[in-house]
Parts: structure tokens; sequence; C-alpha cells
């Protein structure tokens, strides 16, 4: 078991720089093709939210790698 | 005083303040189109602005700082005040939203003062779950934990019953006429809801005051034992940090998008996707809230017995394997394509009404009845210029339909389902979050991973659904990838860190 907590940190790792770029990626597709300022505010939101949450999301996988949650 | 009477009163003291913060929270957000009317139109930019950060601000920025703000100030000065200043500020904010004049009235002001409102409320409630949950939770006998927290965990579903409800009463109430009566609410009427509050707030202040200060504080205290600097011992120590991660990503975060997809966006895709009239789809959401209530409790007293995460996780799994096929079923349900049509029972109405310009607007209402009980009602609104212009774009039908006794309660099934769902997810988690973290830090630190994941990912869920069925216009299920993807991630981290074990030593 604690080498599946182990490598499923790996993952989380992996994760959150995906969900970065997948996040910056459609925000400045949509501010570009709707260039509202609903728009922009919304994406906004949404980064200022989401990017801290992937990080923490890296946090978490790195501490579960480092064997912080094993039994 | 019996222990078992003074544990009644502090779970109603506790349960009837935070269902009224949730009261207070959702009339807002339910009442969204008439109050935009009202304070943010569309034609000023500067308030149609406005009314979009207040919709963000208040839902994902602001309750994860009300979390920080309160939970601090709760492990500093004590619970039972903390969550009373909460109920004072969510009360007094709602009842001041209510006594606003228009944006045609005070111009800026209108909206401004609305705004501030609301991002206080959102303040206020971000202070007020993790104070309620810890305060009932160090009451309660070791055993019993999850029985006696799963109260404040139906709040939130009842806070959006008892919205619902108020919002329909007094829709219909105000005028014999149906009609007037909507036309009176969406003038005035509006403001009642908001007014109702403060009597809530005021009774619910008045219990709340008579109570004492949770046991477990106050033993830490005597002992000088409470936290000096709440925020930097909860997410500056790795011991705690890493718990707090693990709340986040392997419960509320999933959590919260099974608790919005399965009330906000099941209601919301009834009306908006399958186009049932605006009461019929609120009036299955309260049914089908008032028959899955009871199982906050069921389940959360099962969680004494079993544990908390087989249930949270059990009701992740359900929702993750079923959503696609009970929104299909909702589809399928209000479809009259493959439906026989009752041509003779077809009526069309006509109307034209000469504005002040010397336009005129024609509406053409055209009833259909087909033979599953579906009344489908389609208006066109037309207008003809006086000066001969030619209108550029066609007008586009707008579509109502009234469902018969047996959909409407086969709805009404399937939205129960999938309210089951959020009370497993939903009925132990306060009692699982409070024995996660000790006592002098427990309000800060379980307080935010619940607002991210309840009110972050939860909340943007009818956002991104939405969102995604823009983009990808041919799949109407196509919003529901959001909630499953978040949920599936939850449930893979939750299954596979989250220990099943209820921990006794929660005084520590």
């Amino acid at each position: 078991m604690n080498k599946l907590k182990k490598y499923a940190g790996l993952i989380c790792i992996a994760i959150g720089p995906i969900a970065m770029y997948y996040l910056i990626i459609t925000a400045s597709s949509q501010i570009i093709a709707k260039p509202e300022i609903d728009t922009k505010i919304q994406w906004a939101v949404f980064g200022i939210v989401f990017l801290p949450i992937a990080f923490g999301l890296m946090l978490f996988g790195y501490y579960a790698f480092k064997g912080e949650y094993d039994n | 005083m019996d222990n078992s009477k003074k544990l009644r009163q502090v779970i109603t003291a506790s349960s009837l303040g935070t269902l009224i913060e949730w009261y207070d929270f959702y009339i807002f957000g339910s009442l969204a189109t008439v109050i935009a009317s009202q304070f943010f139109p569309k034609t000023n930019p500067t308030a149609a602005l406005l009314s979009t950060l207040a919709t963000f601000a208040a839902g994902f920025i602001v309750r994860p700082f009300g979390a920080l703000f309160f939970g601090r100030l709760g492990d500093l000065i004590g619970r039972k005040h903390t969550f009373l200043l909460t109920l004072i500020i969510m009360g007094g904010s709602t009842f001041a939203i209510g006594l606003i004049p228009g944006f045609d009235t005070i111009g800026y002001a209108a909206p401004i003062l609305v705004l501030i409102l609301r991002l206080l409320q959102g303040l206020a409630l971000g202070g007020e779950y993790g104070g309620a949950a810890t305060y009932v939770a160090e009451h309660s006998p070791e055993h019993k934990r999850g029985f006696y927290t799963s109260w404040i965990q139906t709040t939130a579903t009842l806070g959006l019953f008892v919205s619902l409800g108020v919002i329909l009463l007094t829709r219909h109430s105000l005028d014999a006429d149906a009609a007037k009566s909507i036309a009176k609410f969406n003038d005035w009427g509006w403001r009642i809801p908001f007014l109702v509050s403060i009597v809530l707030v005021g009774l619910s202040i008045y219990i709340r005051l008579k109570m004492q200060e949770s046991p477990l504080f106050t033993e830490l205290k005597a002992a000088g034992k409470t936290s000096i600097n709440p925020i930097k011992e909860s997410f500056g120590n790795k011991t705690n940090l890493k718990m707090v991660l693990l709340a986040l990503f392997g419960a509320t975060m999933g959590q919260g998008v099974v608790w919005y997809t399965g009330q906000f966006y099941a209601q919301s895709f009834i009306e908006n996707v399958c186009k049932i009239d605006f009461d019929q789809s609120r009036t299955i959401l309260i049914w089908a809230i008032l028959f899955g209530t009871p199982f906050f409790v069921i389940f959360g007293a099962w969680s004494d017995k079993i544990g908390r995460k087989w249930i949270m996780m059990g009701g992740m799994f359900l929702a993750i394997i079923s959503y696609q096929y009970l929104f299909k079923q909702l589809l399928q349900l209000s479809d009259t394509t493959n439906s026989i049509e009752l041509v003779n029972e077809k009526i069309v109405k006509s109307d034209r009404q000469i504005l002040s310009n010397s336009d005129t607007v024609k509406t053409v209402t055209n009833i259909h009845q087909f033979q599953n009980g579906i009344t489908l009602s389609s208006t066109t609104k037309d207008t003809l210029y006086a000066s001969g212009k030619k209108q550029l774009i066609a007008a586009v039908p707008k579509i109502v339909k009234t469902v018969g006794n047996e959909i409407y309660w086969k709805m009404v099934l399937i939205v129960f389902i999938m309210i089951i769902y959020v009370t497993m997810v939903y009925g132990p988690i306060a009692a699982f979050l409070v024995e996660l973290f000790p006592t002098k830090i427990r309000y800060t630190s379980m307080s935010l991973p619940y607002h991210i994941g309840n009110g972050v990912f939860g909340g943007l869920t009818p956002f991104v659904a939405t969102l995604l069925t823009t983009i990808y216009t041919s799949n109407l299920l196509v919003g529901l990838m959001y909630p499953i993807i978040i949920a599936t991630i939850c449930l893979v981290i939750g299954t596979i860190y989250i220990q099943n074990k209820i921990d006794p030593l929660v005084k520590e």
C-alpha cells in the first residue's frame, strides 16, 4: 500500500502542471474568442483560484511521494 | 440539565443558525435574474461588471477568506462568539439587500451596495459552517459524533429547500391572478424573502446567546493552551498542512461537485435543457430534498459504526458511474419527439401590443398536447417596426414544457437518487473533518478545505458545466464531465490515502 501511495503521489505531481497548462490555454482561447469584460473577469477568477489549488495538488503529491501518508 | 437535553439544545441552536445562513446565501442565487434586472441592468456595462463580480467573487474567492478570517477568530476567542458574529453579519447583509433602492432610483450606489453586501454574505458563510460543525462535534460523545454532526449537514440542503419554498410561495401569493402576482414579485415582492430573514436571524441569535462555549475549547483556554497564531499553525506546519491537503483532495472537492450536481445542476438542467417550466423544475427539487434529507442523519449515524471513509467514497463512486444515465433519463422523459401529438387539442394564441414608439410586438403562442402527458408551449415574439424596417434576426421561439403526473414523479425519483449520493458524501464529512485536526486549530484548519471543496469546486459546477455545453454543443450531457472528472480524482485519492478509523482522541 505504501508503494501505491508513493506512485500515486507522482501522478498527482504530474496532474498539477497539466491542469495549469490546460487552464491557461483554455482561458487564453476563450478570452481571444470573446474579448469582453465578463469573460476576462470569469477566467481571471478561475486562474486566481485554480492555479494555487493545482500547486497544492503538486505539494500533496510531493508529500505522498516522500512517504508522509504512509501507514 | 441532563446531557441529552443539553445536546439537543446545542444541535438545535447550531443547526437553526446554519440553516438560516444557507437560506440567506441561496435566495440571492435563486433570485439572480430578478436582482440583475433591479440592480445590474445589462444595458449599463459598469453595472453588468459589478454583477459578474458579485456572482464570482462572493462564491469563489470570498468564502475561503471568510473561512480563514473567522476560523482564526474561532480558534482565538472561541466558537460561540465567532459563529454568533457570522450569523449577525449574514442576517444584517441579507436584510439590507432587501432595503436597497433600485438602479433607477439611486444609480451606481445600488449595485455597489449590493456587491458589498454580497461579499459580506460570502465572508460570513465562510466562517459559519466550520464553527457550527466544530461546536457540535466538541459537545458530542465520540461514538455519536457522526450522528450529531449530521444534523449540521442537513442545513445546507434544508436552507436551499426553505429558500425555494419561500420564493415560490411569495411569487404566487401577491395577487389572485397568477400573472399579476409574478409581475408584482418581479417588481417589489422579491424583497420579501430577504426581509423575512431578519426575523429568522433574530430568533436564532436569541437561541445562540443562551448557549455555553464548547467544553473542549473552554478546557483548552483554562489550561492556557489555545493557539497564538492559528493560521501559521494550520498551514505553516507540515504535519497539519498535509492533513489540510488530504481533506481537500481526498474528500471535500469530490463532495462539493456531487453536492452541487445533485441539486443545483440537476434543477438547472431540468429547467434549461429539458425546458421544464419554472415552478415544476423547482418543486421537483423540493420533493426530492424532502424525501432525501433524513438520509444525511442515517448516513451520519451509520458512519459512527463503520467509519466515515467508505460511505463518502461509496457516494462518489455511485455518482461517477450513474450521472450520465440519470441525466439521460431526465432528457428522455422530457422529450416529445417520440410521442404522438394530440393534434385536436392544439391551441394557438396571438396577441399584439403597440409600444409608445408605435412599434408593434406580436406574440404567438402555440400550445401542443402530447400523449405522454407533456404540454409544450412555444412562444415567439416578433417586432413590427413602425418605420417599416425589417427585423434582421429571426425570432427564436421560447419553449416551456409542463409534464404530467407520471413523468413528474419519475423526475422526482431521479433527483432523489442524486440527493442520496449527496447525503452519502456530505452526511459524515463534518465528523471526518473534525477528527483530522486538533482542537486548538480545528476551526481554521477544517474551514479552509471545506470552503475550497464546497465553494470553489462545487460552486463552479453549474458554470463549468454550462461552459462545456457552449463549447461542445452537440452533446447535451457534456457538462457532466466536470463533476465526473473531479469526483474520480477525489475518489482515487480518498481511497488510497484516507484511513477509515474513527479518531477517539478528538480532544488532542
